[in-house]
Parts: C-alpha cells; structure tokens; sequence
C-alpha cells in the first residue's frame, strides 16, 4: 500500500484480514509462488523442512521439530527454525518447502495480529486454525509445482481452557486431532514413536520427554531429518503453548530429556 | 451555462474550522504524557467504543471527536502500519510516518470536502533503549485542518484544549512514576469545562506504552489496575 492510496479514505479496504488487504491494497506483496514457474515448469531447487511433532499435555499445548533443512540430498541449514509462535496464544510448525513456509508463518501472524488491533479483540483458536487453511489452500497452485507447505498448528484455547492440535493438507483441509501428530519427511516413524508413548495428560517433563523421543526415532530412521546433534550442541526446538503464553523449552532440559531415553535404551534386560 | 458562487477562501477555511472546532467542543478530552517508564494515554470515556487503540508494537493512537471519522483513521493507521512492517521491518514502522500521513489524509480532507473532519488526534511513540537514535518517546498532535505539532512530554485534545495544556504546564514534572502521572492525568480531564467533577475509575479508558516491555507495548489498563494506581 503507498501513501497515496489511504486518501481514499472511505473507499479502501475496511474488513479486519491482512491477507485481502494486501490483495486489494498491496498485490505486489502477495505474489502467487504458482504463477512464478508457469512458463517452464522447472523448479530450481529449493531448501525443505523435516519432521514436526505436536501433542496435547496437561498444561496445553506443545510443538517440537528438529533444525536440518536439506536441499536434494545436501544440508541446507542445521539450525533452522520450524517452529513459530504465531501470537501469545498459538504455535506453527512447518514442514514442506521453508521459503515459502517461513513467510507463511510470518504473514498468519500479521495476520491474527492485525485483525485483534482492528476488532479489538483476537480471533478464537479456531478462527486462527480455519484462518490459516485458507493461506494454504492459496498455495495449492505452488504445492502443485513442488513447493507444498504443510504445516501443524497448536495453541490453548483460553474458552475452552485447554490445548488444542490441528494438521493440514495442501488443499488446506484442516483436521482436529485429539491427542497428537506429525508431519514431514520422518512423520511416519515420529507416529510410530508417538502411539507407543503417548499418554492423556502427561506432566510437562513427560511432554517433553515423549516428544524428544518422537524425533530421535524419526532422525534414526529418515536422512533428512536432523533429531539431537550432541556434538554441535543443536537440540530439536521444543515450544509449549499454556494458559500463560508461549514458552520456548531450554537446550539444557532437552539434553536431560535426551540423555534420558537413551540411557534407558541402553539398560540390558533383567 | 451555469458559474459556481465565488466564496473567498480564507472566508471558507474560517467556517470550516469553526464547524470543525464546534463538532469536537462536544465530546470529552483526552490527555496524553510521558513517564519514567513510557507513555501514558488517559480518556475521559465510561463506554465501550474506545479512544485510545494499539498501531503497532510502539506506537499508540488516541482520538476525540465524530466517532465515525477518528475509528476509520486508526483502522487505516493499523493497515498502514501492518503493510509497512511486512514490506520491511517492525522497527521501521515510526510514529512520524503515520503522523506525516494523518496530516494528509485529514489535510486534504478540510480543503476538498465540504464538511472538514470534526477530529483531533495524537500519535504517540515510546522509546527503546535498546535501538540506538530509537530512546525518545515522540507524541504528534494531528488537528482537524491537519496541522501536525511535535509536542513535549504531554499533549491534550478535545474540548478544553487550553485549560488542560495550562494545568499540566504547571503541574507536569519530567520522569514521574504511572501511579503518578495517572493522578495527573485525571486531575487534568476533571478541569475540562463538559467533564466530570470526580472521575471514577470506570470511566477512565486508560492505555500505556511500555518501554520495557518486549514486543508489542501497547496495553490497556482496566478498572482494578487503574483504581490501584490511583490509590
């Protein structure tokens, strides 16, 4: 939007969504990754996110994922973020292609923040859940061309008093899971993990706990996914949502967590 | 082949501003000041429709005249501000900006239109400590024919412009604590000629921008906080 627009001050865009003012106000800041490959159909190539796992627990909710990106099969980044907060009430994991995915998160939480500034009051957890479908069902001519963003949405419903987890497909179906998920390219083993593990209601230290273990079976079992890397000191990113807001979980109580599961691995039998 | 009536431009501006002032002479003050900690921003206001709004994460809004006119200039405020942080960066968004901008939106509007906008703002900034030539706090004062004044620890708009600017120019101190300059700012809208003799709480709109606070400072006060810092 440049200055000169808002002179029209009765006739610009007056509903609460960030996302339709800038298609009406600022298009050249909503481009269509689809339209961008149209002529050649080539797609260079391009960095991709690993596995995510989220889980209900007792206080609310929490998002883990590892920090490789890969590009084909090389390292793109050992520390990438794939977990953001996307208000003080809500988490994103993302897994898929990480340009388009990082922008993603960084236009939903535009997004929740601009609409509770001009309402005054912020969305329900599920209109942030449904809000952000929407996003991806817009990408669904990009994720036809290879660049899929797929992620996983969690937060506390401050109503209901309790967390919630949602998961995504790229028609921007959305589906509520009552205990926990995983998406990405070790989601399948991280699953596996989870449905042996989980438990209604788990402490905090048992969260954390539970889904540590998710992702070092995921990077056991799948190249591209990055689990703990004792020797650079890189840990899974581990956030909780709560009744009290986002919390980011210390590198230090995840090595415990980790040392944990792997000296109990090493336990011989009686 | 019909010619519109010749009407003399400084005639015309004066009626304007006459209208405008008449339309924002009715409604209720606001009063704006700087704190040790931030910014404050009290409202004379027992309703639910609010004055004072969040821009962005340190800058605030507050208004006073034709509801209508001052609530669509802090939506256009929060979409100016919200584009101009997704195209660069949330330290990017100023408040001088945004009261460069108000002062053509509501400059152009007194010289075109017919009827002027019966408003008057404030854009108000705090500092950050931590951003270097970021420290001060800014407040800009937008009125109805789009005059835009840099004003000095505190700011008033609404009805009794005057003898609120004259008590807070004796009685404003610089670094006063919120429990302080809240008392202050009360004390302040009680003197306005359509206020309340004993203002309550409950009919404070009360908002601060915290300095310290990360992110987004913008927050809103209610009834408990506000009857506590009043004492």
């Amino acid at each position: 939007m440049n200055r000169g627009d808002f002179v029209r001050f009765w006739d610009g865009y007056k509903g609460s969504s960030f996302m339709e003012l800038l298609e009406t106000e600022a298009p050249s800041l909503r481009p269509n990754p689809g339209d961008w490959f149209a002529e050649t159909g080539q797609l260079p190539e391009t960095s991709h996110g690993t596995t995510c796992v989220s889980m209900i627990f007792s206080g609310g909710a929490l998002v883990a994922a590892d920090r490789l990106a890969t590009m084909g099969y090389q390292v793109a980044s050992r520390e990438i973020e794939k977990v953001y907060a996307t208000d003080d009430y809500s988490l994103m994991a993302i897994a898929g292609a990480a340009g388009p995915a990082i922008e993603m998160a960084r236009l939903i939480g535009v997004q929740f923040e601009h609409r509770e500034k001009i309402e005054g009051e912020p969305l329900e957890l599920e209109g942030k859940a449904n809000s952000l479908g929407q996003l991806i069902r817009q990408n669904l001519p990009a994720a036809m061309q290879g660049l899929a963003v797929v992620p996983l949405f969690a937060g506390y419903d401050l109503r209901r008093r309790m967390g919630r987890v949602w998961k995504y497909e790229i028609t921007g179906g959305r589906y509520e899971e009552a205990e926990f998920d995983s998406v990405g390219s070790g989601s399948i083993f991280a699953r596996e993990s989870l449905k042996k593990s989980f438990k209604t209601a788990a402490s905090r230290e048992d969260a954390i706990r539970i889904a540590i273990e998710a992702l070092t079976d995921a990077a056991d079992e799948d190249r591209a996914t990055g689990g703990v890397d004792v020797h650079r000191g890189i840990y899974p990113r581990v956030k909780m949502c709560t009744a009290n807001g986002i919390e980011e979980v210390g590198d230090e109580e995840i090595a415990q967590a980790y040392q944990g599961i792997m000296s109990a691995r090493r336990q011989p039998g009686e | 082949m019909s010619f519109p009536f010749y009407v003399n431009p400084e005639q015309m501006a004066q009626e304007k501003a006459e209208f405008a002032r008449k339309g924002i002479a009715r409604g209720k003050s606001i009063v704006t000041l700087e704190y040790a900690g931030g910014v404050l921003m009290v409202a004379e206001n027992p309703l639910q429709l609010q004055k004072l709004g969040e821009i962005y994460d340190r800058v605030a809004f507050a208004g006073v005249g034709k509801f209508s006119e001052f609530d669509r200039l802090r939506k256009i405020g929060v979409q100016w501000a919200d584009t101009e942080g997704y195209r660069f960066s949330r330290d990017d968004v100023r408040g001088k900006a945004l009261a460069n901008l108000y002062s053509q939106v509501v400059g152009e509007e007194f010289t075109r239109s017919p009827k002027p906008f019966e408003v008057e703002i404030v854009v108000a900034e705090c500092g950050d400590d931590e951003l270097s030539g970021h420290e001060k706090n800014a407040l800009y004062r937008i009125g109805f024919d789009g005059t835009i004044q840099d004003q000095k620890g505190f700011c008033a708009i609404g009805g009794s412009v005057d003898s609120l600017t004259s008590h807070l120019e004796s009685n404003f101190r610089e670094g006063l604590d919120l429990g302080e300059t809240l008392r202050l700012g009360r004390e302040t809208l009680q003197r306005a000629e359509n206020g309340t003799p004993e203002l309550p709480p409950e009919s404070l709109e009360v908002a601060i921008l915290e300095r310290t606070k990360p992110g987004r400072r913008f927050r809103r006060l209610g009834d408990d906080e506000v009857a506590q810092l009043l004492g």
